[in-house]
């Protein structure tokens, strides 16, 4: 069968994974302790909505925690994938009945499993920050992160096919990345911003994550966001293909 | 029966760099097969090749009837690959790796612990991959090369960095694994690896096979050469060696004669001459040709430098 050994390889990069004493606390631990240092600065906003800052107070802190979970994942992974290829994990994995995609599969499995463990734990951990009455629908903004995550794991999977250490991994990633947040709509709605950058803006694919993260915090129906999980899954499959061409194992 | 390996006008290149060249050769059911030849040979590339993780340019493979490239998950099921410098996952640990390569495969009739046991790990058997010694990692690199019970095993480098003792622990294991039947393909740059390990060798140099035999029928071809070293204060006992058939050369320094010469019998020749002239000897000592002086006569250079 073509996914032989999936679980159980799943199973066991989870707990590698788990050992790891910075893996398990900067990819979970950081954005929880982000998420709670900003609630409780912006605190008293959160709980008190005001027309101007409306479109960050209401969704932006949890949706800017949510993307950060994401792009943890995603350098998490990038960092991985060139630690095995590096140390020649990968090319020894090769060299049984695995198929590549199984080796991935586990991945990006362990992946998503890591960002919704470190959303329930965020909100967990941060539920006094938000409002009493509030209807937040955690399941539809589970699946909503779930798939903005695995749709940047396919950037991830360029960025480690092209980066040829792992010293360099996390830093090029995070080069690549992070700025991407600034321009995604989260902190100026992109309708505001000049017409160059509203392009770039268009082609990025955390502007439609934010978008559906944002839209299904504030309760809006997956119907109204058809567009932006298409954007995603288109995004999921171009960088897909690419990463196929330009994917190395040693 | 067929050869359970065929390699026939191999070549691979990368770049400019022709890491293969018509390489050709074929290994037996149940031998050991060592490809042999400095670091930069081409060996690693060959092997490679013939697990199906590299595409050769051009030539043809076949490792039980079955095409390494395009049948590579049929093969890989029914072969036992090590690599060179190959890690695993740092943290895992020793049995979480025989677990998982014992699911990878369809045959299930290996046990996994009794692997570990025959390769002398199973107290390390909770032990993490990275704080395992070089040899312990080997050894288990060895149980997940036997966990699917291999027709084929390929073994690259296995005991390079490794202590004498820990090499002749593992030259054991080898042995093990032909004595149940199984073929044997490795490569090494150690000489002496190959001479006591290997039933036939391949040379090989700049991606060239250059001669292929058992070990000591290559040492008998490229170095007849034998030399016999003695002690004697007899005075005479120089010219009478002389006078033995095939003899090249006799040099005298003090009392120690050192006698050279291309014929098999000269060692003895030369002792029936010391019982028939009932010379007296101090010290006597043969020096026989070895596998890496075949390498030196056929490419010129010591296989270190």
């Amino acid at each position: 069968m073509m996914l032989r050994g999936l679980w159980k390889l799943t199973w066991i990069e989870i707990k590698v994974f788990m050992r790891e004493p910075m893996g398990a606390f900067g990819t979970i631990g950081v954005p929880v302790l982000i998420f709670l240092a900003l609630g409780r600065f912006a605190g008293n906003r959160l709980s008190a909505p005001s027309p101007v800052v409306s479109s960050f107070s209401q969704a932006g802190i949890p949706v800017l925690v949510a993307i950060l979970i994401a792009i943890s994942s995603v350098l998490s992974l990038v960092t991985i994938i060139s630690i095995y290829r590096e140390g020649g994990i990968l090319k020894r994995l090769r060299a049984t009945p695995l198929r590549p995609q199984t080796i991935l599969t586990a991945h990006v499995i362990v992946k998503l499993l890591l960002t919704a463990a470190t959303l329930v734990l965020m909100l967990l951990a941060g539920k006094r920050y938000i409002p009493p009455g509030a209807h937040v629908p955690w399941v539809s903004f589970t699946v909503a992160l779930l798939i903005s995550t695995w749709s940047i794991l396919s950037i991830g999977f360029i960025i480690a096919s092209i980066v040829p250490t792992a010293r360099f991994a996390q830093p090029i990633g995070a080069v690549i990345l992070y700025p991407m947040i600034g321009l995604s709509g989260l902190f100026v709605p992109i309708e505001y911003m000049p017409p160059a950058l509203r392009a770039v803006a268009q082609v990025l694919p955390l502007t439609y994550a934010v978008r559906l993260l944002q839209g299904i915090w504030n309760g809006d129906g997956w119907s109204a966001h058809m567009g932006d999980v298409a954007a995603l899954a288109l995004l999921f499959v171009i960088c897909t293909a690419l990463s196929a061409k330009v994917f190395r194992w040693e | 029966m067929p050869p359970v390996i065929q390699v026939s006008g191999v070549r691979k290149t990368y770049g400019r760099t022709v890491a293969v060249d018509e390489a050709s050769f074929e290994v037996n059911e149940s031998e050991i097969f060592g490809l042999i030849g400095p670091n930069g040979a081409g060996k690693t590339t060959t092997m490679e090749c013939i697990e199906g993780l590299r595409k050769p340019d051009r030539g043809t493979i076949a490792v039980l009837g079955l095409d390494p490239f395009r049948q590579v998950y049929k093969l890989q099921d029914r072969i036992g690959v090590q690599l060179q410098q190959a890690q695993l996952q740092k943290r895992i640990k020793v049995w979480e790796a025989v677990d998982l390569w014992a699911s990878l495969y369809q045959k299930k009739e290996v046990d996994g612990e009794r692997l570990l046991e025959q390769l002398g790990l199973t107290d390390k058997r909770n032990a993490w991959f990275m704080n395992l010694s070089g040899g312990q990692k080997q050894r288990l690199f060895i149980a997940l090369a036997l966990i699917n019970d291999p027709e084929v095993v390929f073994l690259d480098e296995l005991t390079t960095g490794l202590d004498p003792q820990a090499r002749r622990a593992i030259w054991d294991l080898v042995r093990g694994i032909r004595e149940r039947g199984k073929t044997v393909f490795l490569t090494t740059h150690l000489m002496e690896e190959a001479e006591r390990l290997c039933d036939r060798v391949a040379i090989m140099e700049h991606g060239r096979i250059i001669d292929i035999d058992r070990p000591e029928r290559l040492v008998t071809r490229h170095c007849p050469e034998r030399t016999v070293i003695l002690e004697t204060d007899d005075l005479g006992a120089a010219e009478r060696f002389k006078r033995i058939p095939g003899i090249e050369s006799v040099t005298t320094i003090d009392s120690r004669i050192t006698i050279r010469g291309a014929s098999e019998d000269l060692v003895t020749d030369v002792i029936d001459c010391l019982s028939e002239s009932k010379i007296r000897v101090t010290d006597f000592r043969t020096i026989l040709p070895s596998l890496e002086d075949v390498f030196l006569k056929l490419t010129g250079h010591s296989i270190r430098d």
